[in-house]
């Protein structure tokens, strides 16, 4: 299977420079290549008509036939060796404490502006900051409950933090169904190799919704609100209240009564305690965020504020997400923790700064520009790809608003074996683990491995093509 | 159980049960021709109309065909997704209202529900529904059956199943007295030469829509008159599709839902039911023909209309509860009026 493959220049997940097979992809490599061509198309295709038949697919809009296609998915796994994740692990853990005192000190205290460490400007005009929820309490002062914060691997091996997916990050439930589907097509492999379980998920993920319910009782109410069945990530929602065994409710299906939550059932009104909620916070309250919202739910901010109710994730940790807060986050470690940040960034230059600006309009055509507020692999400028035209339209961009800018080198992601239309060749991804903070800080072993499946392409996001992968990280 | 998700099983079993009875209706419709010869297309047409105008979609109808033959027929309640109540609209529906509550339901009930709509958007739906419609027909028939059984024996018998069961009975109810109307439709008897009656094949044909000929012909001894096939299929106490049954099944389930023994009633819809039912337990055939058999069958169409329009405001949208929510520039119609059109777009 393996025949021809080679790493070219980039690091390879599974193959060292020089070609050999890296040890902890032993006993994968060996698995897979004593595969014949037939045998592994079938398991493929064995994938491809689970995820069918579970109907996770993504609807192709303007079709009136309601055609659906499935996430595309790579059936050879990423595998990860025990000790990479501990140190993923203990970098991950590290960076949520600190984006979580970073968050609770920007909406109370804010020493960390009094101390000049980020310019006050910064947080005040970042667009998802929300000055209207300083002094608001949250239980356990967590606001960041789940996080999908994005790794890339560049050439040299090194793990970096792409960025911090702090808001409604998804993707969870490709996860588990990629194992599902891999354990289907290749029953009894996962024992045998050991790779670490990701079934807990759920269930962690149920624990610190209990965890952060406002009222103390043993069985507190938890739902999971979501946009509705046309919203794209509906089979991630569903999935995910159906395996915590909670109800799933739209904006309609919830009132306010006296700043307490109810939803309606057929036997009349059920407090709700604590909202998984998978939508923005800008269409969470029509009354107080965005008017012309018919997702939300009236009354809801003053029920938070009142204490009545618990949502994960809180108001307002989208500032962290601000991809201008992001150039700041090792400081904040340093910050909050008096620690060395154990997973880096990708170095950052922020176009509001003059010396950084120039840099950065100096150096365009190798540069990757991002809005500060944009996700999804939009608003962005791949500088070597770029044509002429679109170089100086992003210039102007700039200039004309440096806060909303960022721009990174082009980092020359890591690359995997990938099964391409009759060959196995290396494709570029990028990992992104679900982290849950609730009693204490939980990472499923694993995540959403995310695979370009263009050849050369740098952009692993669905909604531009890209496609995942399982990921494996083994006991030992 | 959530009001929404109530809502939804109900128009879940609604439009399978839909989908299996225009499978049967067109099915029956078409053998019923082969038994007659050399019949010119205007006498076709004539036996076509009726079918469209017994479902209440002929203004639908009238603004995507010019005439009501075989093949328009056809096509406009099989696979035009123009028709909003075509057997793959239908199926459709019922799978987006499956998927929307996909955290209800047992994977294979979903699963069902899944494959059939893959298979009818697939080119052999097509193919087969075109150069084969009896085996198309009983295949929507089986997959329809399929996911009943599979209902049947996945959910648990609780508030999910009851409100599941009104939705079954209800389009159950109302497709039976649309079946029987067809008599009122159709031109006069072509095989007996009675004049202004339908003959017995069009009985029989209707009986065979209802998947009724075996047990009437055990309990009437093949005696095929109109008394007797309106007896049969609106007063029947065990046969699962008369019109009465259907109802005694609608008001076990309310009461069931609200706990309150049956005879008494705690809202709308159960009392509505319960005079229904009530009617049919003790009313006759000779009342249907004094009154009229299309009045009568209207006349029943209008009350289960009314039923379901309770079951609605009881137990969906509760405007009493809704009424207490704050009272800001959102107010409650607009909750109120989403779910309204929600119901509009279903029926």
């Amino acid at each position: 299977m393996f025949e021809g493959y080679a790493p070219e220049k980039f690091y390879d997940e599974m193959f060292s420079a020089t070609g050999t097979v890296r040890d902890h992809c032993g006993p994968l490599y060996e698995r897979f290549n004593g595969l014949s061509e037939r045998d592994f198309l079938s398991r493929k295709a064995t994938c491809e008509l689970y995820f069918l038949r579970q109907g996770i697919t993504f609807n192709v809009y303007h079709d009136n036939r309601g055609t659906e296609r499935i996430f595309p998915f790579d059936p050879v796994p990423r595998v990860i060796p025990a000790d990479e994740w501990e140190h993923l692990e203990a970098g991950l853990t590290q960076r949520l404490l600190a984006l979580n005192l970073f968050l609770h000190d920007i909406y109370h205290d804010q020493n960390i502006l009094r101390d000049g460490v980020i310019p006050r400007h910064y947080i005040e005009n970042a667009k998802h900051y929300r000055p209207e929820f300083r002094g608001v309490n949250v239980p356990g002062d967590i606001y960041i409950h789940i996080c999908g914060s994005d790794l890339i691997r560049g050439g040299d091996g090194v793990y970096y933090v792409l960025e911090d997916n702090g808001r409604c990050p998804s993707g969870a439930s490709y996860l588990l169904e990629n194992r599902n589907a891999l354990k289907r097509a290749f029953p009894g492999l996962f024992d045998s190799l050991g790779v670490r379980s990701v079934s807990s998920y759920p269930r962690d993920l149920l624990d610190m919704l209990h965890h952060i319910a406002p009222r103390r009782t043993d069985d507190p109410v938890c739902v999971l609100l979501t946009p509705g069945c046309h919203n794209s990530a509906y089979f991630e929602h569903c999935y995910l209240a159906r395996e915590m065994g909670i109800e799933i409710v739209e904006g309609r299906d919830l009132v306010v009564i006296d700043n307490v939550v109810y939803m309606r059932t057929t036997h009349g009104l059920v407090r709700v305690d604590t909202i998984y909620r998978r939508i923005d916070d800008d269409f969470l309250d029509p009354t107080v965020f965005r008017k012309d919202s018919v997702l939300g739910v009236p009354g809801l901010m003053n029920a938070y504020r009142a204490g009545n109710v618990s949502l994960a994730n809180a108001i307002g940790t989208g500032v962290a997400d601000d991809k201008v807060i992001y150039y700041f986050v090792p400081k904040i470690i340093e910050y909050y923790l008096g620690q060395e940040p154990i997973l880096p960034n990708v170095p950052t230059y922020l176009a509001s700064e003059e010396e950084d600006l120039k840099y950065i309009l100096d150096h365009l055509p190798e540069l990757v520009v991002k809005a500060a507020n944009e996700s999804g692999g939009y608003g962005m400028l791949m500088g070597p790809q770029a044509t002429k035209e679109e170089i100086a339209a992003f210039r102007e961009r700039i200039i004309a608003d440096p806060r909303n800018y960022i721009a990174q080198p082009v980092v020359s992601l890591s690359r995997s074996p990938t099964w391409c239309e009759g060959a196995m060749e290396g494709r570029h991804l990028d990992l992104r683990p679900y982290i849950i903070y609730g009693r204490d800080i939980k990472i499923v072993p694993g995540g959403l491995t995310r695979v370009a499946l263009t050849k050369g392409s740098l952009v692993v996001n669905s909604s531009q093509g890209g496609g995942s992968k399982d990921t494996w990280v083994l006991r030992h | 159980m959530l009001s929404r998700v109530a809502n939804t099983l109900y128009w879940m079993v609604r439009n399978v049960e839909r989908a299996d009875n225009l499978a049967r209706l067109i099915d029956v419709n078409q053998q019923l021709l082969l038994d007659f010869e050399s019949l010119d297309s205007e006498r076709l047409r004539a036996f076509w109309r009726p079918i469209i105008l017994s479902t209440g979609d002929e203004e639908t109808f009238d603004k995507l065909y010019e005439k009501a033959g075989s093949a328009e027929v056809i096509r406009f309640l099989t696979d035009d997704r123009r028709n909003p109540n075509s057997i793959v609209s239908c199926i459709a529906l019922a799978r987006e209202n499956a998927r929307t509550i996909r955290d209800q339901l047992a994977d294979e009930l979903w699963e069902e529900i899944n494959a059939l709509h893959l298979y009818l958007q697939s080119d052999e739906a097509s193919f087969v529904a075109q150069n084969d419609p009896t085996k198309f027909y009983a295949l929507i028939r089986r997959a329809a059956l399929a996911f009943h059984g599979i209902a049947a024996s996945t959910t648990a018998r609780n508030e999910a199943w009851e409100f599941m069961d009104l939705g079954r009975y209800l389009e159950r109810a109302d497709k039976t007295t649309r079946f029987l109307d067809i008599a009122n439709y159709l031109p006069a008897g072509v095989d007996a030469g009675e004049t202004g009656s339908p003959g017995v094949l069009h009985w029989s044909a209707i009986l065979r829509s209802c998947g009724a000929m075996g047990a009437f012909r055990a309990e009437y001894q093949g005696d095929l008159t109109p008394e007797n096939v309106v007896k049969f299929l609106i007063f029947s106490h065990d046969f699962p599709r008369s019109v009465r049954f259907c109802l005694n099944r609608i008001d076990q389930s309310l009461h069931r839902i609200s706990n309150t023994p049956r005879g008494t009633f705690s809202c709308e819809a159960e009392r509505e039911a319960g005079r229904l039912f009530s009617h049919l337990s003790f009313a006759s055939a000779g009342e249907v023909f004094d009154m009229g058999l299309h009045e009568y069958l209207d006349s029943l169409q209008e009350r289960f209309n009314a039923i379901g329009g309770e079951i609605f405001e009881t137990y969906v949208l509760m405007p009493e509860r809704v009424q207490s929510r704050p009272s800001d520039s959102f107010t409650p119609t607009s909750t109120a009026l989403a779910w309204q059109m929600e119901q509009q777009q279903q029926q």
